[in-house]
């Protein structure tokens, strides 16, 4: 089912870049090409964080949010990044209904936050991961950063594994971060 | 399942064309288009970045017309290679052949446009440049000493009354030799006020501010009520000396700096500078001698801002602000926190108020740091990721580059609410409205300069252009009309109506007035003169031969001079001059302009010379040879064109 899914979100990618290379075409009408960075074609480069994401089949929700919240592009930039990305069990770990509610239009901007309180600007290595360390996150709320005997946590969170990107570095972890209730 | 399948369908939907707002729709060429023989409307003066000049554009046609040096040498013109113009590029290090040319700033009075001048910073050593608008040619460069690098400069005050330097990187001062680990004990900054000569536009230092060691990015003066201010961003407040990538990021807020320079020039006048052994090369171009001279300067005036508390104060800004750019009001200041998703205005008047009323949450090196609240007119929320700069309209819009979120957000300065979003292609810097950091803005487009372009053109190889963006806004909505690559990698730029420019353009320099030492003003004074084993070459350039054209009793080991003076007394006829072997470049002479090529002859023999600027149609014959004879031999020094050996 994973694997299906992920041939569909290829193919949606996949179908994007077919469109914008058909409106560059000369004898297209007279109208430029409106695709963000995530359009651009290139197998050759790194993966950028985007592709990291597209590419693992434990993250095929976490990429339909961040389409849902228009916010491949901006991952797609030069950012330096760094991104903690939950997994599929990780969401399915929420309350029922939680995800669809997200993904619904009137939705977008808590869904961005959500998503934005997982990607800081920069990149923080595990070698420079120290117990207790705060950061900063898009969205402008703060997540706390635990190392005991190796072990890395983000808000109690466990990270399952890290992936290098080419604008970036993707912490994959085990819950959804969600920001602290606004007073 | 289900929200596999929303997921789906979110993916394809994000497949669909995007709004109007980011295609430029059918008329969009008709409203770019200038016809054959027609002027734009605007030029845009566009910084290189690292090519070290300016470009000049037209807009709205994005043609480009010149590219104009300013800090790095420029073999097209002999920028940089010719006699009279190497003294450009001296400093306190030697000849230093380029720079990091980020910002231009465009002379204004009370506060508009002037069309004098255009100032320009070199980012790398230290240096701003002083171009004329008349001659769009560099004729000032003033070095910065007690500077690390010129980055938050060449702002300038609402009358061109100063030029500010602010420096990037602290450093320690005099050149003292410390540990890297000491920089909060040991490293400071340094803000320079460059006196500017309302006449003729000379610049001196004639103060710096010492300040707290940390980075100095960017900054504007204050205008209308805010005159006698000046703003700066300041990043690294941690004062990290290693991976600022994260040490410089810690701080949830870092600082405006708000300078009372009005103030400051009062305690210069009343004496208060200390004087500072320093060195650095001022150097100017006369147009008249048409040559630069470089003098070495020895001393500076500072003050400290640590003992003249009511001179500066801090003000808490998001997370490394970037651009602090004040409205054409002067009441608002907006600082762009380059990693925080929202910009905080600041308002004069509430700093001002904050100031009085000593409204303070405390001190860094006992400087006062304002109250965030106290001086917040209010925050534009979530307005993208990434802010960097801010221009304005003549309609109370602001308009922001957001460099991670790749677009340009609008919005208006007094309600804060965010009017309109447009995608740039990709990864914009810096931003530009005609007019736009005036007050009195000419608005009807907006540009942007985008740092990525990936796949917006045919590709070249891993070097790609890159670009500016032309957007509409004489609309409530941002309409994108062209697209075109540029030179270098710019930085900010300004845009100014051509009919401000165009009546005092310079054509022609009058020959009478040719005040060059070397100068053959007519082919009488043509000649050939030995000094030692110096050669001089008097020579003339008209249409369509050079004078003179064979010259022989040079010598193996003799250094020649050709001093070649344009005859010339007419428009856009200028001759070049270049020698086979010559171990720099061509020079490009203007009419009535003399420029002098060095040449080293390395062998014996004869050799060619000519004219390298197609100036008509007997450019090809003109030409001539010069005799290398072996050190030590006879062969008489003559010289002469069109005598023909036997004939009288």
């Amino acid at each position: 089912m994973k694997r299906l899914i992920l041939v569909a979100t290829l193919l949606a990618l996949f179908s994007c870049g077919q469109q914008q290379s058909t409106s560059t075409d000369a004898s297209a009408p007279d109208e430029a090409v409106g695709g963000g960075q995530s359009t651009v074609q290139d197998n050759t480069s790194e993966p950028d964080v985007v592709h990291v994401a597209v590419g693992s089949p434990d993250h095929t929700t976490l990429v339909t949010a961040l389409k849902g919240a228009e916010y491949v592009d901006v991952l797609s930039n030069a950012g330096p990044f760094t991104v903690f990305a939950p997994t599929n069990a990780a969401f399915d770990k929420l309350p029922a209904g939680t995800v669809e509610g997200l993904l619904k239009p009137e939705s977008k901007d808590a869904l961005r936050n959500i998503l934005e309180y997982h990607v800081y600007v920069g990149v923080i290595k595990e070698d420079f991961i120290q117990d207790g360390m705060t950061l900063n996150q898009v969205n402008l709320d703060n997540v706390t950063l635990n190392k005991k005997d190796g072990k890395i946590t983000v808000n109690g969170a466990n990270v399952l594994g890290v992936v290098k990107a080419s604008n970036g570095i993707v912490y994959i972890i085990d819950a959804v971060l969600l920001p602290p209730e606004k007073k | 399942m289900l929200a596999l399948l929303i997921g789906t369908a979110a993916v394809f939907s994000s497949c669909k064309p995007k709004g109007p707002a980011d295609v430029a729709m059918g008329d969009a060429a008709s409203k770019v288009y200038v016809a054959p023989g027609k002027y734009d409307e605007f030029y845009n003066i566009v910084s290189g970045g690292f090519n070290g000049q300016i470009a000049v554009y037209g807009i709205p046609s994005g043609r480009l017309f010149k590219i104009l040096p300013v800090f790095s040498v420029f073999p097209e013109s002999g920028y940089g290679y010719s006699e009279e113009t190497k003294p450009m590029l001296n400093t306190s290090h030697g000849f230093v052949p380029w720079d990091d040319l980020h910002h231009i700033a465009l002379s204004t009075t009370k506060g508009e446009h002037d069309g004098r001048w255009i100032f320009a910073n070199g980012n790398n050593t230290p240096r701003v440049a002083r171009v004329s608008f008349k001659s769009f040619r560099t004729e000032e460069i003033l070095e910065i000493p007690n500077s690390g690098g010129n980055h938050s400069s060449p702002f300038i005050t609402e009358n061109t009354e100063y030029l500010v330097a602010g420096t990037r990187f602290s450093i320690p001062m005099d050149n003292k030799d410390v540990p890297i680990s000491s920089y909060k004990e040991n490293f400071k900054g340094s803000i320079s006020f460059v006196k500017i000569d309302p006449v003729n536009g000379h610049m001196n230092i004639a103060f710096q501010l010492r300040t707290p060691g940390f980075n100095y990015d960017l900054s504007r003066a204050g205008k209308g009520p805010s005159h006698g201010w000046f703003f700066f961003s300041c990043y690294n407040t941690e004062q990290a000396y290693t991976l600022l990538e994260v040490n410089a990021s810690q701080k949830d807020k870092d600082f405006i700096m708000a300078v009372n320079w009005k103030k400051a020039e009062e305690y210069i006048a009343q004496g208060k500078g200390k004087t500072e052994k320093v060195r650095y090369a001022h150097n100017t171009y006369d147009d008249k001698t048409h040559s630069a001279t470089s003098k070495m300067e020895n001393e500076v005036l500072v003050l400290d801002v640590s003992e003249f508390p009511d001179i500066v104060y801090f003000i808490p800004c998001a997370k490394s602000p970037h651009g602090c750019d004040v409205d054409p009001t002067g009441e608002y200041i907006v600082g762009s926190g380059k990693l925080a998703a929202m910009m905080p205005v600041f308002s004069f008047t509430k700093i001002q108020n904050a100031i009085a009323n000593k409204d303070y949450e405390g001190d860094f090196n006992g400087i006062p740091v304002i109250k965030y609240e106290a001086a917040l007119h209010g925050e534009v929320k979530k307005p993208g990721l990434g802010p960097l700069h801010t221009e304005f309209d003549e309609k109370g819009n602001a308009y922001t580059s957001m460099f991670v979120s790749s677009e340009i957000v609008k919005w208006n300065v007094k309600t804060l609410e965010i009017l309109d979003r447009v995608p740039t292609y990709y990864s914009i810097g810096h931003l530009s409205v005609p007019g736009g950091p005036t007050a009195k803005p000419h608005g009807k487009y907006v540009i942007a300069y985008n740092k990525i372009t990936k796949d917006r053109y045919l590709p070249t190889g891993p070097e790609l252009s890159q670009s500016a963006q032309l957007y509409d806004i004489s609309g409530d909505k941002m309409r994108l009309l062209l697209d075109f690559p540029t030179v270098g990698e710019p930085h900010y730029a300004e845009a100014i109506p051509a009919s401000m420019i165009t009546p005092t353009s310079t054509k022609i320099y009058k020959i009478e007035e040719n005040e060059h030492q070397y100068a053959a003003k007519g082919e009488a004074q043509a000649k050939v003169e030995r000094k030692g084993n110096e050669i001089h070459v008097y020579m003339t350039a008209i249409r369509s031969h050079l004078t003179p054209d064979n010259i022989e009793g040079v010598r193996l080991g003799d250094e020649v001079f050709f001093h070649v003076t344009n005859l010339e007394q007419d428009w856009d006829v200028p001759h070049g001059f270049a020698i086979k072997g010559a171990a720099n470049a061509e020079i490009l002479i203007m009419p009535g302009e003399t420029q002098t090529l060095k040449w080293k002859p390395l062998t014996t023999g004869v050799v060619p010379f000519y004219c390298t600027d197609f100036c008509s149609a007997l450019h090809q014959e003109m030409s001539g040879y010069i005799r290398i004879s072996p050190a030590g031999s006879n062969t008489p020094l003559k010289f002469s064109t069109g005598k023909i050996e036997g004939q009288p």
